[in-house]
């Protein structure tokens, strides 16, 4: 998604770094970046390191640093181009497809953000876009005493997962989402790796399994949470 | 951070948390916050993270403990300043972000789910 806006404005003087977060490691990022072929450094985050540092609450994000390694706007929704739509096949369960159809709503502002991402590339610090140092801290995420408790229970859970004690790693998504209600990729994390069976949507069902109601661990799911604060609020506007 | 006991290496604190403890505190950038009681070899955790602001949580039947992050702004981030970001691309070399100063950066936060 973001190669082609990479080729344009490399030469200009803006590097682009993505950073894939997933618990389940490199291997589940594998394929979407062999598939989109990137130039610019590519990583991969297990441990959501570059949440916790930036403030990121919901994904795709992006952050702006200057020349001089300051951060010129915090963590807000970016997007290059429309939301990546899954190929629909004959065969895909219901249960996607109502997933597509909620996912469809979801409004993305990539027209605006590529219009500012290219003025601050040419205009550098005059660009309007570029926000004075108190404004940066101050728009990055709210972090109090409960929402630095939610990221140890994240970490921990995490820590938990990897070493394959599941059922202690869940009592730790489930504190982490109670602590912080508004972070998306927590939840969407946590959620991602608990459908087992379903198949090549495995970590997509984000949602109990029909008839395997009993073992979902979490007390929402992304359709009922999604549909319950209204898939226009998914992503918060742009402040440009 | 994530440990197993209340007890840690001073250097390995240092290294999990971003703080460096010196004679007149806990410093990380250009701020310092002074601990009560010298700096040894060893670190007790709670204690160091009480007075730094960051939460501890335990889980019991497993013996872990993690440490969160402080919050000194009230946000995520405290300063506008780039903190540090070291990750591995696919093939497991490490990138480091201060690795670009000098151009414009877009970092981009991502999940394949």
């Amino acid at each position: 998604m973001w190669q082609e806006l990479r080729e344009e404005l490399f030469p200009k003087g803006l590097e682009i770094v993505t950073v894939g977060m997933d618990t389940a490691g490199a291997e589940a990022c594998r394929p979407f970046i062999d598939a989109a072929r990137p130039q610019h450094p590519s990583l991969i985050d297990v441990g959501h390191r570059v949440a916790e540092l930036f403030g990121v609450v919901n994904i795709p994000n992006g952050v702006w640093i200057d020349e001089q390694g300051m951060i010129v706007r915090p963590a807000e929704p970016a997007y290059a181009g429309g939301l990546r739509q899954r190929g629909d096949t004959v065969d895909m369960p219901e249960h996607m497809r109502e997933i597509m159809r909620e996912a469809a709503k979801i409004e993305v502002e990539a027209e605006a953000y590529v219009h500012a991402l290219r003025d601050w590339v040419e205009n550098g610090q005059e660009s309007q876009f570029v926000l004075s140092p108190e404004a940066v801290v101050a728009r990055s995420a709210p972090r109090d005493r409960s929402a630095a408790e939610g990221a140890a229970h994240f970490e921990l859970a995490q820590h938990l997962w990897r070493v394959g004690r599941q059922e202690s790693a869940v009592r730790h998504f489930r504190e982490a989402h109670r602590l912080q209600p508004d972070n998306f990729s927590y939840k969407r994390q946590a959620w991602s790796l608990a459908a087992p069976g379903t198949g090549a949507f495995e970590r997509f069902w984000q949602g109990p399994v029909e008839g395997r109601e009993d073992e979902w661990p979490y007390e929402s799911d992304w359709l009922t949470e999604v549909r319950a604060m209204g898939a226009e609020r998914y992503y918060p506007k742009l402040e440009l | 951070m994530i440990f197993d006991g209340l007890q840690m290496p001073t250097a390995e604190f240092e290294r999990g948390s971003g703080w460096t403890l010196k004679p007149e505190g806990a410093c990380r950038a250009e701020m310092c916050v002074p601990l009560a009681g010298p700096v040894g070899e060893v670190v007790d955790v709670p204690a160091v993270a009480e007075q730094l602001g960051m939460p501890v949580v335990h889980d019991v039947e497993e013996g872990m403990w993690s440490l969160g992050p402080a919050f000194p702004a009230g946000h995520a981030l405290s300063s506008a300043e780039a903190p540090e970001l070291e990750l591995p691309d696919l093939d497991g070399n490490l990138f480091r972000l201060s690795s670009l100063r000098g151009k414009k950066v877009l970092l981009v936060a991502w999940a394949p789910y």
